[in-house]
């Protein structure tokens, strides 16, 4: 059993899936989320064994329109999709085959799907021609030195042995316009998978415009565009190569350390996960389940990141609170390297008392 | 964000309470503003399930969709919003005056005011008109006629609320935020019950200890988004007994409960604000509003079309030089209006305050271009702020705001200005017309006053480099008739 397992113990191990690398990306210098992710702890699950509210569940009105949507594209074949392939994306399509990849011959471990997937795919890409509809293929990505598998929720779609990766998503596009944060979580999720897949077939078999399929105005008509997320492609490599190899965090953790969800007492979880050092900002709270958690902790030590990353950057180079309101009391000692700020503060603390008095 | 704005927050952390951010309020508040706390169903873009507005905070009008998937359902609760909002907005609209100026021009003698809980309400509100202004009132999918009417009034209102300074319709997060400052993040603030919190906890309680418990689960989100948890365990058994018995008062129940803790804290954050003096800014972008409102009214009384579904090559020009001369003049004016806010743009280096040490009335000179010497006075004065404006920028002072001056001299304490313009016909300055020796002083880059901008073509004119001239844009029966999930 390797270190990862240990620390996982006997709990379930919960699959990463595009949305979670995005915010692990996101945020490379927490060891804290890298250390769970890659010992696929099951994160909310934790929560709620540490008391604290579970707020990551969707809607199920959401889940039903998603799923009604999602439906509606792969029906009969994915004959929307096609349909939309052909007229607003132009490409010369006379038929395609439609594949599920979520059944690898009653074999269920990820292991075996990942190697159904791969075989498939390499089969594709040497077949050419004939255009393939890829649905559900399970991918796998190196994060910080461990293997992870991304929950399949894409299509891949190849056409004369290039490959592009199609994300159906249930928000409307109104008037040619959707809405901007919706569509970048979109580019960044499908980023995530273009670099998955362009481990498997190679770089330059996978195209970097990834074609997005949402409803069209307040109907359920799918429309679809292409987003080139190249940009974010490069973001992703390059935070993925920014994170610690986990060997190297996990060094630095105490040898016994155990997150066993279920086999042990809520005070020695709660232990265990403050021995793993966090990097909380307020940005975690809309991406992170363990940010309720990171935000108390962040608060109780005076941390200025967690006022937001804006307020940390003004008052570059002070890290707490407390340094910080003690640098702007005029007489109070101060470092050599804080003395600029310190007299930066001190002005604003002066302007501000005048101003308000 | 400024260094100012950063070290406040940290402050108020430690306090444990909001601090003030203004001294004066910034935006004008309606005799009877009109509230308006929307919700709409996960997942749809455009689906209403239930409101609550009025203008007065002991009754509110609950609105509710019993099943938000039922389009003629959809259509019945525009209808009745339509019922709360356009008699409201008739009202105030047609009281007009006429302004005497060279081209006499109508304006409003109130306008109306629409108040929503965050951002997103005002996006949720400009979907609603944009899926409600084309629709037909006769035909197939006929609607009640005040549903297209309903959609032109929130799309112009929506659309009114992107130019800084408007207050026709308002997002209660950002105008809270715009006056306080709280110890928690940017994205914490977003919270109306968390902001509020900070700002008025309740008795006993500290301003961190009030948003911990405006973040459980158990208070309802300002909207226009439900909690998952409560879509759950409450919304979806409700609509499915509506389903089933036709009955809908346990949506009705369920929506009140989510919506009512909000209107309520819409009215408190009403009350913080209006106990705050209303800013001589403020109340001139009003009037600014007032004129809007009748020519948009004029606009609709005159039979002219719906707004169009996006805006041409130079109609989108025109507006986004409005929205950047709005902007400026509303950030300049702020400070003007407000030494708080001056405060901010001090502790940056854009403006900087002192006492006036030096002053040479005498000083003429023949100005660049010009043939006779004319009086240019120089005013030193002595401050302690990091200034870092530039030799010959052009500043102004909030206490002389129609006096333009340029920076003539700097040093590590000192700034000398050139005073330009304002100081009488005579060969010397006239008497007062330039600060004396001995009087404190702010000057700053900031312009209240709007800049000219370069003319944009007439639409018959747009250069073919944007597409050449648009075809008109007539609303099709496609568009009256568009379907609705």
């Amino acid at each position: 059993m390797n270190r990862l397992d240990a620390i996982r113990g006997t709990t379930p191990g919960q699959d990463h899936n595009a949305r979670s690398i995005a915010a692990l990306a996101a945020n490379p210098a927490c060891d804290r989320r890298a250390v769970l992710d890659a010992a696929a702890i099951d994160k909310p699950r934790l929560m709620r064994r540490l008391r604290f509210d579970d707020r990551w569940g969707q809607s199920p009105f959401a889940i039903q329109r998603n799923q009604q949507f999602t439906d509606l594209v792969k029906a009969n074949g994915a004959a929307h999709l096609l349909r939309l392939l052909r007229t607003l994306l132009d490409l010369p399509i006379e038929e395609a085959g439609y594949v599920n990849l979520e059944d690898a011959g009653g074999n269920e471990g990820h292991v075996a799907r990942h190697g159904h997937t791969r075989r498939i795919i390499r089969q594709t890409a040497e077949g050419r021609g004939r255009a393939t509809i890829l649905d559900r293929p399970l991918l796998r990505l190196d994060v910080a030195g461990a293997q992870v598998y991304l929950e399949p929720d894409v299509i891949a779609f190849q056409l004369g042995g290039r490959f592009h990766i199609v994300a159906i998503k249930s928000f409307a596009i109104v008037d040619d316009q959707a809405d901007t944060p919706k569509v970048s979580a979109a580019a960044r999720e499908a980023a995530v998978y273009v670099h998955a897949l362009r481990d498997l077939v190679g770089r330059d078999l996978v195209s970097h415009d990834v074609i997005l399929v949402c409803p069209r105005d307040f109907t359920n008509e799918p429309t679809a565009t292409t987003v080139d997320v190249r940009h974010q492609l490069v973001t992703l490599a390059r935070q993925l190569s920014r994170l610690t190899r986990i060997d190297t965090i996990l060094d630095r953790l105490p040898e016994r350390l155990s997150l066993d969800v279920d086999a042990l007492p809520a005070a020695e979880i709660e232990a265990a996960v403050a021995a793993i050092p966090a990097r909380y900002a307020p940005q975690c709270l809309s991406a992170c389940e363990l940010s309720h958690l990171c935000r108390r902790e962040a608060h109780d030590l005076g941390h200025l990141d967690a006022l937001g990353r804006v307020v940390r950057d003004d008052l570059g180079g002070i890290e707490s609170m407390q340094t910080a309101l003690r640098v702007a009391t005029p007489g109070e000692p101060v470092a050599d390297d804080q003395a600029e700020i310190a007299e930066r503060l001190r002005h604003v603390a002066r302007l501000y008392d005048e101003a308000v008095a | 964000m400024s260094l100012l704005h950063s070290y406040v927050k940290v402050r108020a952390r430690e306090r444990g309470r909001a601090l003030p951010r203004a001294t004066v309020r910034h935006v004008h508040l309606a005799e009877a503003p009109m509230v308006f706390v929307p919700l709409r169903l996960a997942g749809e873009a455009a689906a209403p399930l239930g409101a609550m507005v009025g203008t007065d905070p002991a009754r509110p009008t609950l609105l509710v969709v019993p099943q938000p998937r039922n389009r003629d359902l959809r259509f019945q609760f525009l209808a009745d919003l339509g019922a709360v909002l356009l008699p409201y907005v008739d009202r105030i609209s047609r009281q007009v005056e006429t302004v005497e100026a060279k081209t006499p021009f109508e304006r409003c003698l109130d306008a109306p005011q629409i108040v929503v809980p965050s951002p997103g309400g005002v996006e949720f509100t400009a979907k609603l008109g944009r899926s409600s202004r084309f629709r037909r009132t006769t035909g197939p999918y006929a609607v009640d006629p005040a549903v297209p009417m309903l959609g032109r009034w929130l799309t112009f209102l929506a659309e009114q609320s992107e130019f800084a300074g408007s207050s026709l319709m308002v997002a209660m997060t950002e105008l809270l935020t715009a006056h306080w400052v709280t110890g928690q993040s940017a994205v914490e603030d977003g919270d109306l019950a968390a902001l509020l919190g900070w700002i008025d906890p309740p008795e006993g309680l500290t301003g961190p200890e009030a948003a911990a418990l405006a973040d459980d689960p158990l208070t309802p989100p300002a909207g226009p988004d439900t909690h998952p948890e409560f879509d759950r365990q409450e919304l979806q058994k409700a609509i499915e007994h509506y389903d089933v018995t036709g009955s809908a008062g346990q949506v009705e129940e369920a929506l009140h409960g989510q919506l009512r803790p909000t209107w309520d804290r819409m009215w408190q954050a009403i009350g913080l604000l209006a106990a705050l003096k209303e800013s001589p800014g403020a109340t001139a972008r009003w009037e600014r509003d007032r004129v809007h409102v009748a020519l948009h009214r004029a606009w609709i009384d005159g039979g002219g079309l719906p707004q169009g579904k996006r805006d041409s090559a130079v109609a989108a020009a025109k507006r986004l030089a409005r929205l950047e001369a709005a902007q400026q003049s509303f950030e300049a004016t702020r400070a003007f209006d407000d030494p708080l806010v001056m405060a901010e743009y001090r502790a940056d280096g854009v403006a900087f305050a002192g006492e006036v040490v030096a002053v040479d009335l005498t000083r003429r000179i023949v100005p660049p271009g010009g043939k006779r010497e004319v009086p240019r006075p120089l005013v030193t004065i002595e401050t302690a702020d990091p200034v870092r404006l530039s030799k010959g920028k052009k500043v102004r002072s909030p206490s002389r705001p129609r006096q333009s001056a340029t920076i003539a001299e700097l040093t590590e304490t000192t700034v000398t200005v050139q005073i330009d313009d304002g100081m009488g016909r005579g060969g010397q300055p006239a008497e007062g017309s330039v600060p004396g020796v001995g009087t404190v002083i702010c000057y700053t880059e900031l312009d209240p006053g709007e800049s000219r901008r370069a003319p944009l073509p007439p639409r018959e004119e747009t250069p073919w480099t944007h597409g050449g001239p648009p075809p008109e844009y007539v609303p099709t029966d496609d568009d009256a008739m568009e379907p609705w999930s």
